[in-house]
């Protein structure tokens, strides 16, 4: 593998990790993490949805008419993830059922429309892919993350398995209630990010607070685009 | 008084960022001032309260199971279908929306035909339709639902506005400038809604 496919992998993990530096996907990431079960099919719908997605704009970009490409794109990714949701809905019903709407959601996450627009427009199918996968996979990576964290202290388990006793049954370990409840998310990933902020210092932002303009006028062009291409 | 308590539920209780974190992308790139946040919240409440009801409309005319035996075809299910409609629908509707405010109410586009367009991939509107068809809401439900639930978004962004305009004087360390403290504040907001979590009406 050359550089530049490496790079185009490996960079959105811990450089350019989508969630904790480009604000983007945040919703679902911060919704499935009460178990890492859930945080793992979510990962792998979302990093399946992604990689496809990116393939196939790839393959179809020169031939989408530049004024519609947005609706194409959300066609393709909407597509793929009615196609996920119903391979969930066929084998793993359980797990469908506790991820209720968010694999839906995945269709409105800023993450895959993000990199077709801004990746998968201008090149290759092959690196269009590995650039989908890496990204998937920084998004997998906080959100296996924050799930581990969450189950462990939450319910004293991981994938379901007893690590700390409970308290209840004749262990020591109390678990903590709070590790289930939404707060404990935003608190989990502010803390995730500050730690991660301080070991790569070239990521803190400016104290001045100003807008995360780029951040901002991404989502915007992404909006401005819809409309355009709606009108 | 049902309906009243779905509507106040909406609001409090099931929060649409606070509690399913949804839109949440747009919920801190645009809290930077409590002005342009009433915006947002604003345009949230007006695209909420139309396309849930339209989408509950589509769901269940077009879409449910038996929708269709008045064509002779009870078993036809075209759910699957659902989501790539629900989307078509609000960005349809947004659409419609800001030519009719910059043509009839210029001063109410200009404060809001900013955000209209960003609604249209945000996922609390989306989510919010979604849930509707999840809970199984009748008409008049999910007139009060949607309504309900973008006013608890409007109400979040609003309030998270005004406190990141004061965190700006405080001296917080490095790496938790902007979006770390963002998440920390929003966190710590979350907590106070889970008090809220027991009012009953009716």
């Amino acid at each position: 593998m050359d550089r530049s496919n490496r790079h185009a992998l490996l960079d959105p993990l811990i450089d350019n990790n989508p969630i904790t530096l480009q604000i983007l996907g945040l919703c679902s990431a911060l919704a499935v993490t009460t178990t890492l079960a859930t945080a793992l099919t979510m990962s792998l719908a979302l990093t399946t949805v992604l990689t496809f997605s990116s393939g196939i704009i790839s393959a179809l970009r020169r031939h989408i008419p530049r004024s519609v490409r947005l609706i194409v794109q959300i066609t393709v990714i909407s597509s793929l993830v009615v196609m996920v949701d119903e391979i969930l809905q066929a084998y793993a019903v359980e797990m469908s059922k506790r991820l209720s709407v968010f694999v839906s959601l995945i269709v409105t996450n800023c993450i895959v429309l993000g990199r077709t627009e801004g990746f998968a427009m201008q090149h290759d199918v092959k690196r269009s892919m590995l650039d989908g996968l890496g990204n998937g996979l920084g998004y997998s990576l906080v959100l296996i993350l924050v799930g581990i964290v969450r189950e462990l202290l939450g319910s004293g388990t991981l994938l379901g398995v007893s690590v700390f006793p409970l308290a209840a049954d004749g262990g020591w370990f109390q678990p903590l209630a709070l590790m289930l409840m939404p707060p404990s998310a935003f608190l989990l990933i502010g803390l995730l990010i500050w730690a991660l902020r301080t070991w790569k210092r070239a990521q803190i932002e400016p104290s001045e607070l100003p807008e995360s303009a780029l951040v901002l006028s991404e989502t915007e062009a992404v909006g401005d685009g819809l409309a355009r291409s709606v009108r | 008084m049902d309906l009243l308590a779905l509507f106040v539920d909406a609001i409090f209780v099931d929060n649409l960022a606070l509690s399913f974190f949804l839109g949440i992308c747009t919920f801190l790139a645009v809290s930077r001032t409590v002005a342009t946040a009433l915006g947002l919240g604003a345009a949230v409440i007006l695209v909420q309260g139309i396309t849930v009801p339209v989408n509950n409309l589509v769901h269940r005319h077009l879409l449910a199971e038996g929708a269709w035996s008045w064509a002779g075809l009870p078993e036809v299910d075209l759910t699957y279908l659902g989501l790539m409609l629900y989307i078509g629908v609000i960005a349809a509707v947004v659409q419609v929306l800001e030519m009719v405010l910059e043509r009839y109410f210029p001063t109410l586009h200009r404060t809001m035909g900013l955000f209209l367009p960003l609604l249209a991939v945000n996922c609390a509107i989306l989510g919010g339709s979604l849930f509707m068809v999840e809970r199984d809401y009748g008409f008049a439900e999910s007139m009060f639902y949607g309504v309900g639930s973008g006013v608890g978004w409007a109400l979040a962004v609003v309030l998270l506005a005004g406190i990141r305009e004061k965190l700006r004087y405080a001296d917080v360390p490095e790496g938790l400038h902007g979006l770390g403290l963002s998440f920390i504040v929003v966190g710590l907001m979350s907590l106070g809604f889970l008090a809220l979590a027991d009012i009953r009406l009716g």
